[in-house]
């Protein structure tokens, strides 16, 4: 199918007050609030399919007259489970202003450190406590065995080695930024603190370990393909644009580099594209139904220019991975669409557990750098009023861009965030997967857990995407026709 | 002759004439918690975190002058259940986000918080509209936290001679003000040498730009908690930096 189909089920054609409507309110097991409707006919054909989020929170208004000093640290109170994404988008925002325009070593060895161990804890966490459950016993399964703890009494040694994964990502975050949720340590110009020998080697002796784990963690979702690939190659596919940072000479870059899309097919689109000019490039559109603004190409418009951002558009946008197990695995990924980019939400989990094998790889040759115990940990320059920082946090690509007044008080920002990129991506995932399970069948839980699944594969967070914070517990409310509830069902998550 | 001495929660304290309770605990090593009183300035009493009992009577430690054989509690659970009160009072009072906060882990009311084990807010809050004043090239004034302890008025006042700070509205509407005209910090002759700058207790007078600097591990509290930090409080003096420099 051509991009930009999928608007068809955005808005029924019939009149919406004859339909049925089923909310699955929230979603469960993403981070943040959202919800999902369905808009059945009298003949259970689905008729309108929209991921919502509902709920508002307003970062980019209260962070105006807030010194611009603070902004790190504030702003990546939008998010519990990849802080440190706003942390360094906003540190590298505000090192323009502070006239920084080249890190010291350390600083900026330091940051990459924070961050890649930010990446492997965050892809921990989605894969094995978000969505393993799904994967390991179904779609479908009994709702009550969909979580983590199921998958540790089935399965305790993939379980505890997700923990541990995670565990090693928030300790990396812990010596780099002080805390392992919200920490201090990257400040304008540069970082606040560096690692001492004794913090090094700690981490040192565990990263071998890591690195087998996260070779694992490909293997493992590489035999969960291979065991169903009519599913997984299938399940909501849809075609689109894919857009990333690239790296110095087209490497898998997370901290740093310049903006790439390709079209459906994979050619490059735009290449080599200075992130500070994003306004140029991107265009966000407003929807009357959501909080969340969908962001398009400005060349292709609304209508042809979304894309999908996050592990699966870096894999395949990228030329090389500069970490040698994550690039045979980058290698033989890029094998299976055998010539043509792989569009299949759920094989985001494929190219994250990549991702996670180079963040661990990277941490690895990061360690021994004698720049991470540095003393020259802050830079500075010519102030300026205006900073962009844009970075590849786990779920794809972050922009922020701040105005500062002559007083040192933000005046104006402005926040992209990675989940904001995919509500395209994810609002049409969900109506593929509508078409294909929902039509015509009588609704139950382990059904619309399908909607969920394909909206975790993009990793959704609903807080950033809003600035807003949620809940997880999911209710699914089935209404009639007249509005009225006919059933209920609750899970615990 | 005998050195006179009250006895505080059973303990004998020594002091000299014209000593208070406070000042003879500080020189004891005897943490009693306060946030307006500073060694270097006349005591004035107005926080009321250093509400002791002396001869069965609530007072203030840091104004009422030791007298022989007095008794008195300092380290009870019902002076600590007041004092976690009165703090809860001042932080919904103001808007403490000690989340976002630069001062965190340098803050006395922040430390005192954890050394009262004040786990919640309690009241409602106020949620004030205090914008902040960053006229100043130097130094930025978030009124937002402040406490009314009236250090910064004090020392303006009394050691810089500048009278930069006053306080203005009456009960629960008094509020710190800069004494200009235009009521900016530009507007007068305040200088980051000055020692008001350096007396605030929470994390209203800020040097620009330093912000998050401190490192988490390093700030003042991170090293010892307040109660611990006796010595360091007792000693401060007028020609001192103040809190976390």
């Amino acid at each position: 199918m051509e991009q930009g189909q999928g608007f068809e089920l955005e808005t029924a054609s019939a009149d919406a007050g004859t339909l049925r409507r089923v909310a699955i309110d929230p979603v469960s097991r993403v981070e943040g609030h959202g919800k999902v409707t369905l808009l059945l006919d009298d003949k259970d054909q689905v008729q309108q399919v929209r991921l919502h989020i509902v709920e508002f929170r307003g970062f980019e208004k209260f962070i105006q007259g807030r010194p611009y000093w603070e902004v790190p640290v504030m702003v990546q109170r939008l998010c519990g489970i990849c802080p440190v994404s706003h942390h360094l988008a906003a540190a590298k925002a505000l090192d323009q202003v502070v006239g920084a325009s080249c890190l010291t070593a350390s600083a900026e060895k330091l940051r990459r450190l924070m961050h890649y161990g930010q990446i492997l804890q965050s892809h921990a966490l989605h894969f094995f406590h978000l969505s393993s459950p799904d994967l390991l016993f179904g779609f479908a399964s009994e709702a009550g065995r969909r979580n983590i703890v199921a998958v540790a009494a089935a399965f305790p040694e993939v379980a505890r080695q997700g923990v541990l994964l995670r565990k090693f990502g928030q300790e990396v975050i812990r010596l780099t930024a002080g805390k392992r949720v919200h920490g201090t340590g990257a400040i304008p110009g540069g970082v606040n603190r560096a690692l001492s020998r004794q913090e090094r080697d700690g981490l040192l002796a565990d990263i071998g370990q890591i690195v087998g784990w996260s070779r694992d963690a490909v293997q493992l979702v590489k035999r969960l393909h291979a065991a169903d690939p009519a599913l997984y190659d299938v399940f909501g596919a849809f075609r689109s644009n894919i857009l990333s940072l690239v790296g110095a000479e087209g490497a898998l870059d997370f901290y740093d580099g310049q903006l790439r899309v390709r079209d459906a097919d994979g050619g490059i689109f735009v290449d080599g594209f200075d992130a500070q000019n994003y306004h140029q490039l991107i265009r966000e559109e407003v929807k009357a139904w959501s909080y969340m603004k969908f962001p398009f190409l400005v060349a292709l418009g609304p209508q042809q220019g979304w894309y999908k951002v996050g592990p699966l558009a870096r894999v395949q946008n990228c030329d090389f991975i500069s970490t040698p197990f994550a690039e045979a695995e980058r290698r033989e990924f890029i094998d299976y669409g055998q010539g043509k980019p792989i569009h299949a939400p759920l094989a985001y989990h494929w190219a994250r557990m990549i991702e996670l094998l180079h963040a661990a790889e990277t941490i690895a040759a990061l360690l021994p750098d004698d720049d991470l115990s540095g003393r020259d940990l802050i830079a500075g320059g010519e102030r300026s009023r205006e900073g962009i920082g844009v970075i590849e946090a786990p779920r794809g690509t972050l922009i922020h861009h701040y105005q500062v007044d002559e007083d040192d008080l933000v005046s104006s920002c402005n926040l992209i965030v990675s989940t904001t990129h995919n509500n395209q991506p994810m609002n049409e995932a969900i109506r593929q997967v509508a078409r294909r399970y929902l039509n015509g069948r009588e609704l139950t839980e382990g059904l619309l857990n399908h909607i969920e699944v394909a909206i975790r594969a993009f990793d959704p967070c609903l807080s950033c995407a809003t600035h807003a914070l949620g809940k997880m517990p999911l209710q699914l409310e089935l209404q009639d026709s007249a509005g009225s509830v006919v059933g209920r069902l609750m899970t615990v998550v | 002759m005998k050195q006179a001495s009250i006895l505080l929660d059973g303990l004998p304290v020594p002091f000299d004439a014209g000593q208070t309770i406070m000042d003879a605990a500080l020189a004891a090593g005897i943490f009693i918690p306060h946030l307006c009183h500073h060694p270097a300035f006349k005591p004035q009493g107005s926080c009321k975190l250093c509400t002791v009992k002396a001869n069965g009577r609530y007072v203030s430690a840091c104004t009422l002058p030791a007298r022989d054989g007095m008794e008195v509690e300092n380290n009870t659970p019902d002076l600590n259940d007041k004092r976690r009160t009165l703090l809860q009072m001042l932080f919904v009072e103001g808007n403490h986000f000690c989340p976002s906060c630069e001062q965190s882990g340098n803050c006395m009311l922040q430390a005192l918080a954890y050394e009262l084990e004040m786990l919640s807010p309690h009241f409602d809050q106020f949620y004030p509209n205090r914008p902040v004043d960053a006229s100043h090239p130097e130094v930025l004034l978030d009124f937002n936290r402040c406490i009314l302890c009236e250090l910064c008025v004090r020392a303006s006042r009394d050691v810089d001679g500048k009278s930069v700070f006053s306080l203005s509205g009456r009960g629960i509407n008094k509020h710190l003000i800069v004494n200009a005209e235009s009521g900016r910090l530009a507007d007068t002759d305040f200088d980051w040498a000055d020692k008001a700058a350096q007396v605030c207790p929470v994390g209203v007078i800020l040097k620009k730009r330093r912000g998050f600097a401190v490192p988490i591990g390093k700030r003042r509290y991170d090293i010892e908690p307040i109660a611990r930090q006796v010595e360091s409080l007792a000693a401060r003096r007028a020609d001192d930096m103040g809190h976390g420099d």
